[in-house]
């Protein structure tokens, strides 16, 4: 092992911007993911944090910009060389994502059958320790659909650690899920924190988890970074914007009792 | 005013024949894909996944011969009646056994056994993979750095090459069975004299140009079955869409390539 000091970060964006059609989502943000932290990305809904999430796992090509992972650009790499990448990547999505048509053992070892010429006997075996991390050991021949919320969740963050990945991106691993649950959820990311020296990137907007399990926190908002620092930096911060998100402010209402009256009463097709 | 309402149907027209060829290209694409996967791949060291082709080729192949053998047996009975219909005008009953022969086996047992397919599987093909889209399954492959077309279509393909020929003989053999029960019941034919019959009427090239038409048809079921799929919107509604969509442009696209090959054959006496 010849990684002594390795200060590098683990992801690295510059100036990313990204669209979808003719609509910018991301505005030319930059931010770096170092080696070992977790990062939490908080924001709102349409906020952007799902489109970098994306991004990142090269699920989608931004149109100016740089993304740095392991030494790549993956911004602009081709299809072979982001597999590589990918291989050495975790992702959990949103619903879990695990494939309904395969038993829960075998969506684990999915990745170690493709990409490795291991031993069926010691995939399995490997899929085991996988399945214990997240508690759910002996669940191996379960289809995904006998499954509850928070064990597809658990599932899911096996079948990302089945390659050994040394980046973890999770997508909202909380949602949906009730408090006690998605309680489990925090603590299962903080157990893999302690027994890994895996940088992980969480997008959620849960702000209970995302001050139980970050390093460094990032908020976006309408496709810009408002803030990043780490969890007393945030917490102490006077921003507006940021101050509202923490605070759970919602958007001011404004009332204008003409047009509420007008509302009620006018006729629909008049256009006065 | 007037003129964008004389000029509104020019561009309808130029744009949907845009989207149409723009359709084909995707098609073809992905046929060119999945053909390198299949038939270059393995020796260019990329894995072959035997084990899901074999799995495809059972729900494509063995489980619809019930549903293929009736059909076919059927319209061979159907085709002797309509022919000996007209037949038995002129004296010429025997011919019966003729006519379903060369009608079963150069054409409507590659093309009924297709429709088949394009009901059970390309609209299965479709569901799947576009269930598999709206539940960000296919991101979780590419995720884990498997190729969604080398995974999901390339075995399907394989499958589809393989069965859908299978079960074009095995229709057309129903076929003339279908026609024999006529033969023996109504038209004076022995069983025996009904095979030999329906043996004297056909040359190999009329099993051949069959056999090669239910390959072609076999590429466009997959092929579109399987876009219709990644082409998948949010939602359920948008599964059930692109299952109609599925088996609607199938059985157009699979008629017309037999339109195609059935006119080249005519033509160049190849068939």
């Amino acid at each position: 092992m010849n990684e002594s000091a390795d200060a590098s970060p683990a992801i690295s964006v510059k100036n990313l911007r990204v669209s979808y059609g003719e609509r910018e989502i991301l505005h030319g943000i930059s931010f770096d993911v170092h080696r070992g932290e977790t990062l939490v990305i908080l924001g709102g809904s349409g906020s952007g944090k799902s489109t970098l999430l994306r991004t990142l796992v090269g699920l989608e090509k931004p149109v100016g910009g740089e993304v740095w992972i392991k030494g790549v650009n993956i911004a602009q790499v081709s299809e072979d060389e982001l597999d590589e990448i990918r291989k050495k990547m975790g992702v959990s999505f949103q619903g879990g994502a695990l494939f309904g048509s395969m038993t829960v053992g075998d969506n684990v070892a999915l990745p170690l059958r493709e990409h490795t010429s291991l031993e069926e006997s010691t995939i399995e075996i490997m899929v085991r320790i996988k399945l214990e991390q997240v508690g759910l050991a002996s669940f191996e021949d379960f289809m995904p659909s006998e499954l509850s919320g928070g064990m597809t969740k658990r599932a899911a963050v096996a079948r990302a650690l089945a390659m050994d990945p040394e980046i973890l991106f999770f997508d909202e691993p909380s949602a949906g899920l009730d408090p006690i649950i998605a309680a489990g959820i925090d603590e299962l990311i903080l157990d893999l924190k302690k027994a890994y020296a895996i940088s992980m990137v969480i997008v959620t907007h849960e702000l209970a988890s995302a001050f139980l399990i970050a390093d460094r926190m990032m908020l976006i908002d309408r496709g810009d970074i408002i803030a990043i620092g780490s969890k007393a930096e945030i917490a102490a911060s006077t921003d507006p914007r940021v101050r509202q998100f923490l605070d759970r402010v919602p958007e001011p209402q404004v009332e204008d009792e003409l047009n509420y009256l007008q509302m009620l009463t006018g006729d629909r097709k008049s256009a006065r | 005013m007037k003129t964008e309402r004389i000029t509104a149907l020019p561009d309808r027209v130029g744009l949907e024949t845009l989207k149409g060829l723009a359709y084909l290209g995707g098609l073809a694409r992905l046929a060119g894909e999945s053909a390198y996967i299949t038939f270059i791949g393995p020796f260019r060291g990329q894995r072959l996944r035997p084990q899901r082709a074999f799995h495809q080729g059972m729900a494509v192949g063995v489980q619809a011969i019930p549903i293929v053998s009736l059909i076919s047996f059927f319209v061979g009975l159907i085709i002797a009646l309509q022919s000996a219909y007209e037949l038995r005008r002129l004296g010429a009953v025997q011919f019966v056994a003729d006519t379903v022969a060369i009608s079963i086996v150069r054409e409507l047992g590659p093309l009924i056994t297709a429709i088949i397919v394009i009901g059970r599987s390309g609209s299965a093909f479709a569901a799947e993979i576009g269930t598999m889209k709206v539940t960000e399954e296919v991101d979780a492959l590419k995720t884990l750095a498997i190729r969604p077309v080398a995974f999901l279509v390339a075995p399907k393909f394989l499958a589809m090459l393989v069965m859908v020929p299978c079960l074009t003989i095995w229709a057309d053999a129903l076929g003339v069975l279908g026609g024999c029960l006529f033969g023996v019941g109504a038209a004076n034919f022995t069983f025996v004299s009904y095979l030999q019959a329906t043996r004297d009427a056909l040359v190999l090239r009329d099993i051949t140009t069959g056999l090669a038409k239910s390959a072609l048809f076999a590429l466009v079921i997959t092929v579109v079955g399987c876009q219709e799929g990644f082409s998948t919107g949010a939602g359920a509604e948008e599964v059930g869409r692109s299952t109609t969509s599925a088996v609607v442009t199938s059985i157009f696209l699979v008629i017309l390539v037999d339109l195609v090959f059935t006119a080249l054959f005519y033509a160049t006496n190849l068939g």
